[in-house]
C-alpha cells in the first residue's frame, strides 16, 4: 500500500495544474473567488475551453471524446479543478444525460445528442422532482400519453436547477398509470422550446435564482425521444444515481474552501489584536472539519481504487455524499461565523456591482444559507443513510 | 497510489487473523486476563514467530526493516481480538533502541526482542505531564563512570511483563524543556527499581515505577546526551499510527457485533434493526469506522515516508483526533444499541468499549492533538 501518487500521476497533476493556471479566464477565476453565481455564458465558455482541450468529459469512452483517463486521473482532474476554482462542468449534460445515452441510448440518439453535449452547444437540465415527489421520487405524477408518433406530456417538475438556461430537459414521466409505481415510469428527452413548457423561477433564501418550477401543458414529444424502453425509466434513473456523483465528495473544492477560510480567519482580529484562527474554540472546530476532509480524501481514493477493475459504484457514493456535504456545510458555516458582525450586510447572490463592503465577506452568509441545500439535494442525507442501511449493512 | 497489500503484508494479515480467530477467542482471552501474569507466553512466542516484533526493526538489528504499513493489518487483528499481550509497548521501546542505540546496544537487545525472548517497555509518563513528551522530571546524575537515576514513572504500559525498561531522564534543564532529556536502558530487576504493577481498565498490565538511586553504567545511555526528545517524538508518532490501526480493528469488531445484534434482537415482535432511528445510528458508526480506516492508512503511510518531522507529526495528530472522536462515538453507541446486555462483563463488546475508551486517550486525546495540530499548522 502506498498513499503517495506515482511519478506518472504527479506529472499528470502538474500538467493539469499548469494548464488550468494558463487557461482559466481571469473573470471566471474572480467570480469563483468571490462566490458569485455563474451566468449561462460563463458556464458554457468554460465548457467549450475544456471541450477544445479534450478534457470536458473525463468519464466518457474515447470513441466519443473522452480522454481515456483511469479513475485516479479523473479524481486528480476533479481535485485540481476544485483547487483552481474553475466553474463546474454542469453535471446534467456530460455526467448525467451523456452517461445515460452512452449506456441506454439508441445509435440515432447518441449521434444526435452526444456531440451537442460534448461541445456545450446544448444546455441540458434535469426534470426529476415534483411537488409531491421528493424523497419518494417514484411516486411522480407527470404523465406522458402515447398518441401516434408522439407523447403528450402534462404535469409539473420542481427544483429544476438552472432550468432557466435549459435548451433540453431529460425527464422521468409516467407512461403507464396502471402499472406498479416504478414500472410505469419512462425516461424522456424534451426540447424546452416545445410549445406548452413554462419555466417559473424559485428564488432561494440567498436571493439567488438557481432552481425553477417547470410546467408541462400538452407538450408534444416525438416517440424517438424515449430512452431505453417504455416503462424502464426507473432502471435508467437508478443507473444514473450510481454514476451521478463519484465526485460527490467534492474534495478539491472543499480543500480550496478550507484554505480560503484559514486565510480569512487569519485576518480577522478581535479587539485585543488576536487572530481568530488562534482562538482555540474556533480553531478546534476548524481542525475537526479539516481532519474529516483528510480522511474523506483517502476514503474517496479507496473507493476509486476498488473500482479500477470496472466494478460499478455502490452505496459508497452515499457515504461520500453524506460526509462530503457535511464538510461543505461546516466550512460555509465557519466562514460566515468568521465574518462576525460583518456577515450581516446583504448582497443578493448572483448580482455583482458596487457594494459598500468587500465582496468576499458579503458572500459568506448567502453562501451559508445556500449550502443548506447540499444535504437535501441529490437524495437527502437521510435517504443516503437508508441506502447504506439496506444495501451495505443489510438492515 | 496503491491500496492493495503486498504479498508479505497479506500473508501476515491472514496468518495472524487465523491464529487469533482460532487461539484467542473471547473465552481464551478471559482466561489469560484472569491469570496471575495477565498475559500468555505462548501467545507472545507465536506472535513473535509470525514476525510481528521483528517486522518494524531495521535489518541491521535483526529485523525485517518494515514500517507501520507492514504492521497495520496485524494491529487491526490485535485490536479486533483485544490482545492483551504488550505488543505495542514493546514495539515502541524497541524502536527507541533501534533509532537511538549504538551498534553494540542494538546487537545486544534487538535480536532478543525480535524473537520474543525479551520484552521491553518505555518508562516515560510522569505525574503532572499529561501528554507533554518534554515533561521529564526523573533525574539522571553523572557519577564516576556512570549515572544514577531518581524519580517516578507512572502508568508504564507493559512494564510488569518487561525485562528491559527504556527510561527517559533529565540530564540537564528543567521538566518541560526540550533540551536535556536522555534515554537509559535499565533492567527491570535492577537494584533500586521498585515496580507496582496493576491491571488497567481495559485488562492490560501497567505499572508505576519508582527509581531510587538506580546506578547504571555509562554505556546504558541510549543515543546522545540531552538530545532524546526528537527520538521520543518520532517513536511515539510511530506507535500512535499503529495504535490508530489497532483502534480500527476494535471499531470493526464493535460495529460487526452491534450490527449482528440489531438483526437478531427482537422487540415489539420485530428485529430492532428494522427501526430507522437505530439504522441511521448504525450507518453513522459504519461511516465513522470507514473514515477512521482511511486516516489510519494515512498516518501509517506518513510515518513510513515523511522526511520532515513537522509533516509527520501533523498527520499523526490529525489521525489521532479522528480516531479519538471515533473511539468515543463507536464505543458508546455500540453499548447503547446493545441495551443492558452491552453493559455486562460477559459480552465482549463491553471489553471493546473499555479498550476503545483507553485508546482514545493513549498518546494524547483529541484535545491534545487539536492543540498540536494547530501549532504545527501555523
Amino acid at each position: 500500500m502506498d498513499l503517495n501518487y506515482s511519478p506518472e500521476e504527479l506529472a499528470f497533476r502538474d500538467e493539469v495544474r499548469g494548464w488550468l493556471k494558463d487557461n482559466l479566464p481571469d473573470d471566471l477565476r474572480r467570480k469563483g473567488a468571490d462566490g458569485e453565481h455563474y451566468t449561462k455564458d460563463d458556464l458554457l465558455r468554460w465548457h467549450k475551453i475544456l471541450a477544445k482541450k479534450g478534457w470536458v468529459a473525463p468519464a466518457w469512452p474515447q470513441e466519443w471524446g473522452g480522454p481515456g483517463w483511469d479513475v485516479t486521473r479523473r479524481f486528480i482532474f476533479e481535485e485540481e479543478c476544485g483547487l483552481s476554482g474553475t466553474p463546474p462542468i454542469v453535471a446534467f449534460g456530460i455526467v448525467m444525460c451523456g452517461q445515460v445515452l452512452l449506456k441506454f441510448g439508441s445509435d440515432a440518439q447518441k449521434k444526435r445528442h452526444l456531440p451537442g453535449i460534448y461541445n456545450g452547444d446544448v444546455f441540458w437540465v434535469q426534470g426529476y422532482s415534483e411537488p409531491g415527489s421528493g424523497s419518494d421520487l417514484a411516486s411522480l405524477k407527470t404523465r406522458a400519453e402515447r398518441r401516434g408518433d408522439h407523447y403528450v406530456v402534462n404535469g409539473q417538475k420542481i427544483w429544476t436547477t438552472l432550468g432557466q438556461y435549459g435548451d433540453w430537459i431529460f425527464c422521468l414521466v409516467r407512461t403507464d398509470a396502471a402499472a406498479k409505481k416504478q414500472e410505469g415510469i419512462s425516461f424522456l428527452l424534451i426540447d424546452m422550446k416545445t410549445p406548452g413548457i413554462t419555466v417559473r423561477p424559485l428564488i432561494l433564501m440567498d436571493g439567488g435564482h438557481e432552481v425553477n418550477e417547470v410546467f408541462f401543458d400538452d407538450v408534444k414529444v416525438p416517440v424517438e425521444n424515449l430512452v431505453h424502453e417504455e416503462g424502464k425509466g426507473w432502471t435508467v434513473a437508478k443507473y444514473l444515481l450510481g454514476h451521478e456523483r463519484l465526485n460527490t465528495g467534492r474534495i478539491g473544492a472543499s480543500k480550496r474552501e478550507l484554505a480560503r477560510l484559514k486565510a480569512y480567519a487569519a485576518k480577522q482580529l478581535d479587539g485585543a489584536g488576536r487572530r481568530l484562527i488562534d482562538d482555540p474554540r474556533f480553531r478546534d472546530r476548524l481542525t475537526r472539519v479539516e481532519v474529516e476532509l483528510m480522511a474523506l480524501e483517502v476514503t474517496n481514493l479507496r473507493f476509486l481504487d476498488a473500482m479500477r477493475g470496472g466494478r460499478p459504484p455502490g452505496a459508497e457514493v452515499s457515504m461520500l455524499k453524506i460526509r462530503g456535504t457535511e464538510i461543505q456545510q461546516a466550512l460555509t458555516e465557519l466562514a460566515m461565523q468568521a465574518a462576525g458582525p460583518m456577515a450581516a450586510p446583504f448582497r443578493p447572490a448572483g448580482r455583482a456591482g458596487a457594494v459598500p463592503f468587500d465582496a468576499v465577506t458579503a458572500g459568506l452568509a448567502p453562501r451559508y444559507a445556500n449550502y443548506r441545500k447540499t444535504s437535501i439535494y441529490a437524495g437527502s442525507n437521510e435517504i443516503q443513510r437508508n441506502i447504506i442501511a439496506k444495501a451495505t449493512l443489510g438492515l | 497510489m496503491e491500496f492493495d497489500l503486498s504479498e508479505e503484508q497479506r500473508l501476515l494479515s491472514e496468518s495472524i487473523g487465523r491464529y487469533l480467530n482460532d487461539q484467542y477467542d473471547f473465552d481464551k482471552r478471559k482466561a489469560i486476563v484472569q491469570s496471575e501474569r495477565g498475559a500468555s507466553d505462548a501467545v507472545w512466542r507465536q506472535l513473535a514467530e509470525m514476525g510481528v516484533l521483528a517486522i518494524p526493526l531495521s535489518e541491521a538489528a535483526g529485523g525485517f526493516g518494515g514500517g507501520a504499513v507492514d504492521l497495520m493489518s496485524a494491529m487491526q487483528a490485535i485490536g479486533s481480538a483485544l490482545v492483551v499481550e504488550p505488543i505495542l509497548p514493546t514495539v515502541l521501546a524497541a524502536r527507541l533502541v533501534d533509532r537511538a542505540g549504538s551498534a553494540a546496544q542494538k546487537a545486544e537487545i534487538l535480536p532478543a526482542v525480535a524473537d520474543g525472548s525479551q520484552r521491553a517497555a518505555f518508562a516515560h509518563t510522569e505525574d503532572g505531564a499529561r501528554y507533554a513528551l518534554a515533561h521529564v522530571g526523573l533525574t539522571a546524575r553523572r557519577t564516576g563512570d556512570g549515572w544514577v537515576l531518581d524519580g517516578t514513572k507512572r502508568v508504564v504500559a507493559g512494564a510488569p511483563l518487561a525485562d528491559l525498561l527504556v527510561v527517559s531522564a533529565r540530564t540537564a534543564g528543567n521538566a518541560g524543556s526540550a533540551e536535556g532529556i536522555s534515554l537509559f536502558l535499565v533492567a527491570a530487576g535492577a537494584d533500586g527499581v521498585s515496580m507496582t504493577g496493576y491491571r488497567t481498565i481495559d485488562n492490560q498490565r501497567a505499572a508505576d515505577i519508582a527509581f531510587s538511586g538506580v546506578a547504571v553504567r555509562a554505556d546504558a545511555m541510549l543515543g546522545a546526551e540531552g538530545k532524546a526528545l526528537p527520538v521520543i517524538e518520532e517513536a511515539v508518532d510511530f506507535a500512535t499510527a499503529l495504535l490508530c490501526a489497532e483502534a480500527v480493528g476494535a471499531m470493526q469488531f464493535a460495529n460487526d457485533t452491534t450490527l449482528e445484534y440489531l438483526k437478531t434482537r427482537k422487540q415489539f415482535g420485530v428485529p430492532i434493526g428494522t427501526f430507522q432511528v437505530l439504522q441511521h445510528r448504525m450507518v453513522e458508526m459504519f461511516v465513522t469506522a470507514e473514515q477512521s480506516r482511511s486516516i489510519s492508512y494515512l498516518a501509517c503511510s506518513k510515518v513510513d515516508t515523511a522526511t520532515d518531522a513537522a509533516d509527520r507529526a501533523r498527520v499523526v495528530s490529525a489521525a489521532k483526533i479522528k480516531i479519538a472522536d471515533a473511539c468515543r462515538q463507536i464505543s458508546q453507541e455500540s453499548i447503547q444499541l446493545h441495551g443492558g446486555m452491552g453493559m455486562t462483563e460477559e459480552m465482549k463488546v463491553s471489553h471493546t468499549f473499555r479498550r476503545l475508551t483507553m485508546i482514545a486517550q493513549q498518546f494524547g486525546d483529541a484535545d491534545h492533538h487539536l492543540g498540536r495540530f494547530a501549532a504545527l499548522d501555523g
